[in-house]
């Protein structure tokens, strides 16, 4: 069984921005640790509505279905919050920064359908609900702080995932997407902190080697569980 | 054996690749209860753990890794030539170029310290001629000139990597491969919107590049699905995935401003 280890602060290797305030964060970390250590799931709030469409569960399997599942999930959260900021868009989006997340929009929506495609059967099914409330999608800088969290956050779980395959395809797959997700996160970054070191800043790209963040699945879904309502079990993933 | 290499290494090395060592534990065992006492000590059990994690199949490994610090050692060569050429960079850009600088001479250090507790030796610092012979006479004068290579650069490092992830599947080396590899299109991001373009490739568009940098961009199949068949506009198939370069193409755009290896 995959062991689900509450996430540790690494030393020099902070959070992505933007994701959640300290309280909320410690209120996640204590549901994780109650309800869901022992049985690798990710439990982000249970769904009210009745959800004939959406599951109340998936299971992202095992091996290498199991990682471009992960993918296949993380693709679909990034890819319905750009479909959000392109439909209530902040107040005075400037022709510019509306192109560039139309076109990363379109681009998570490609990554999304693609894993759908290659994974047919196997693709974990139904729709999985996400939970946006905690952003603000009128604010320029909540949005983009928002993005920047899941940019970085993609590039870290796909550098961390990419041994966890045993497919040269698919991690050539894998290869071809992270580097975009890392083009996102640059030119987001530099939306965000224009004509600095950001784009590539020291709070993601440790100083001492130039290596980007990696990380680990069990890792990646507690951060990204804040944003997910269905429940997901990960534990038959490969660590 | 370079002992700061290896301790370069040792906290250089992201965390996940201890994750997979199996003498982790141990290895933080020793290096924190050994203490300065001990310190001597310290680099021969790093040295073997490095070596455990980085070791398999070292071969190869190690063959990929030069391949590695060849591109990188032209990237950290033609940064610090920029940064040095007097006013080629303007003043509100040199914070970017310096965190480009600092990163491929970090990725030069950390591939030689890797190399190195591998046993492996590796290759020596090519010459470097980036007016490859007069073709680009005035790339330390000219900052468009010098933005279109650094382009042409980062954009090749990004497919150069990505070519030759496929020889390390499973390895700890891949993790840090990858970890460079983001790195490097962060960079070619950033390059391309400093020259007014997306950050991303579309099509084989070249923008002034040579065009062996973008061959092959143009691709819509992805494995067996064709992302254009799944409604998405050949622009937006082609952006959304990078494509790799194999060691033969990526000579033949890197081979022209090497002068001698």
């Amino acid at each position: 069984m995959n062991k689900l280890t509450i996430p540790k602060i690494v030393p020099g290797i902070p959070r992505p921005q933007g994701f959640m305030t300290p309280l909320k964060r410690g209120a996640f970390l204590r549901y994780l640790g109650v309800s869901a250590a022992a049985t690798g799931m990710l439990l982000a709030g249970c769904s009210d509505d009745d959800g004939d469409k959406a599951p109340s569960s998936v299971d992202l399997g095992s091996g290498d279905t199991g990682i471009l599942n992960y993918a296949y999930l993380l693709e679909q959260l990034e890819a319905a919050f750009y479909v959000k900021v392109i439909d209530s868009p902040y107040a005075n989006m400037p022709a510019e920064e509306k192109t560039l997340l139309m076109e990363i929009r379109d681009h998570e929506l490609a990554h999304r359908d693609f894993f759908k495609a290659a994974l047919g059967s196997a693709a974990i099914a139904g729709n999985v609900e996400f939970d946006f409330s905690t952003i603000d999608f009128s604010s320029r800088s909540s949005v983009l702080t928002t993005a920047r969290a899941y940019e970085d956050l993609g590039v870290s779980a796909y550098n961390g995932a990419g041994v966890l395959l045993e497919s040269p395809d698919f991690l050539l797959i894998a290869g071809k997407i992270v580097s975009v997700e890392a083009r996102h996160a640059s030119a987001i970054r530099d939306l965000l902190n224009p004509f600095t070191a950001a784009f590539s800043g020291d709070d993601v790209v440790t100083p001492s080697n130039g290596l980007d963040q990696a990380r680990l699945p069990a890792d990646v879904l507690a951060i990204a569980g804040t944003y997910v309502k269905t429940m997901v079990v990960f534990d038959n993933l490969p660590s | 054996m370079n002992l700061s290499r290896i301790f370069h290494a040792i906290e250089s090395i992201d965390p996940e690749v201890y994750e997979r060592t199996s003498n982790r534990r141990s290895l933080f065992n020793n290096l924190t209860s050994a203490g300065v006492k001990a310190a001597a000590t310290i680099p021969l059990i790093v040295g073997s753990s490095l070596k455990s994690a980085y070791g398999k199949g070292s071969a190869s490994v190690g063959d990929v890794l030069n391949y590695a610090l060849t591109l990188e050692y032209l990237e950290d060569a033609f940064y610090k030539q920029g940064l040095m050429a007097e006013g080629l960079i303007p003043e509100n850009r040199r914070a970017i170029f310096q965190q480009i600088s600092k990163h491929e001479s970090a990725h030069v250090e950390f591939l030689l310290g890797v190399l190195d507790s591998m046993d492996v030796t590796p290759v020596s610092k090519p010459e470097f001629d980036f007016t490859a012979n007069g073709m680009y006479e005035t790339v330390w004068s000219n900052y468009a000139v010098f933005l279109t290579l650094s382009q042409a650069f980062e954009d090749t490092g990004v497919r150069a990597y990505k070519g030759r992830a496929q020889e390390l599947v499973g390895q700890a080396a891949l993790t840090a491969a990858l970890q460079i590899h983001s790195v490097e299109a962060r960079h070619a991001s950033m390059i391309r919107r400093l020259r007014a373009e997306k950050g991303w490739i579309t099509g084989a568009q070249t923008n002034g590049a040579p065009p062996a940098v973008y061959a092959g961009e143009d691709v819509t199949m992805q494995g067996t699905v064709n992302v254009t068949g799944l409604g998405y506009t050949t622009a937006a198939a082609t952006q959304a995935f990078d494509e790799p370069l194999t060691p033969d193409q990526v000579l033949a755009i890197a081979g022209p401003f090497i002068v001698a290896p």
